[in-house]
């Protein structure tokens, strides 16, 4: 599928880019003519992996989070959240509801939930020591003149 | 942003704009020396002007009923739209916390 539009962001892994990263993806998918839940649903997801690269991932440490972003042309927005950080053991069990690895009492362990129940897909690649990387996937345009072209 | 206010024993926080990681840690900082220190029986987070809410925001509620319930607390939220309504089911949160409005 043709793309429309491709976006590459680092930044230091530091809590003020939450938001940042947010605001970034937001204006992103505004070519993807996104209803107001979406761009909820999309920038929530973000959050969540964004959050997750820096409190897990670096763990208070130096590093950079990296945004890359795509929308095809049939309206599907990938958004891949990367840090160089820590790295998951054990993925499928990360990603179950409430399982966390935060000793305090700060965490619910609901965040990869989250994130597949406001997209419609999240895949994680992680291997420890070397890093994490989190795609997310939303078909957003659903209009007619973004369903596949035929020649 | 957030504002509080502390009355009989029922300390009101009032969340406005974005309630993500960076803020949790900006509003938990402030108000648990205020929590031990006040002898607060109830915590009342008011969520209806709240714009963004992440996982962040259900650790900042259910962290704080954790702390007041140990000592015979307890925690409500207040005034919470359909998204974050839906977020509370999703991860338990009216298990342990009442639902005001
Ligand atoms: N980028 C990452 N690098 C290293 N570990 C991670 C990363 N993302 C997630 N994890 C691990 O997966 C666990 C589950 O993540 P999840 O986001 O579901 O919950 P949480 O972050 O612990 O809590 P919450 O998101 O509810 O605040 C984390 O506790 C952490 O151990
Ligand atoms: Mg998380």
């Amino acid at each position: 599928m043709r793309l429309l539009n491709e976006m590459r962001l680092d930044f230091p892994a530091i809590p003020e880019n939450e938001a940042f990263a947010r605001v970034v993806v937001s204006g992103f998918m505004l070519p993807l003519n996104p209803t107001l839940e979406q761009l909820a649903d999309v920038k929530t997801a973000v959050s969540e992996a964004v959050t997750n690269a820096i409190i897990h991932g670096y763990a208070g440490r130096r590093g950079t989070v990296r945004l890359h972003g795509a929308c095809t042309e049939d309206g599907v927005l990938y958004i891949d959240v990367i840090d160089r950080g820590r790295g998951i053991a054990d993925v499928e069990r990360a990603r179950q509801p409430f399982y966390t690895t935060d000793q305090g009492e700060e965490r619910s362990g609901m965040g990869f939930t989250v994130m597949e129940s406001f997209m419609d897909r999240v895949e994680v690649k992680s291997a420890v020591g070397e890093g994490t990387t989190v795609r997310l996937v939303k078909q957003v345009d659903l209009r007619e003149e973004a369903l596949p072209r035929h020649a | 942003m957030f504002s509080y206010e502390l009355k009989r024993g029922t300390l009101t926080v009032c969340l406005m704009g974005e309630l993500d990681h960076s803020m949790a840690a900006r509003v938990r900082s402030e108000i648990d020396p205020l929590i031990d220190a006040s002898g607060v029986r109830r915590l009342v987070f008011d969520v209806g002007r709240l714009e963004f809410m992440d996982s962040s925001g259900i650790g900042l509620i259910i962290g704080r009923y954790k702390r007041l319930s140990r000592r015979g607390g307890s925690v409500a939220v207040a005034g919470p739209d359909a998204r974050i309504d839906k977020l509370f089911r999703m991860c338990g949160v009216y298990q342990v916390v009442e639902r005001l409005a």
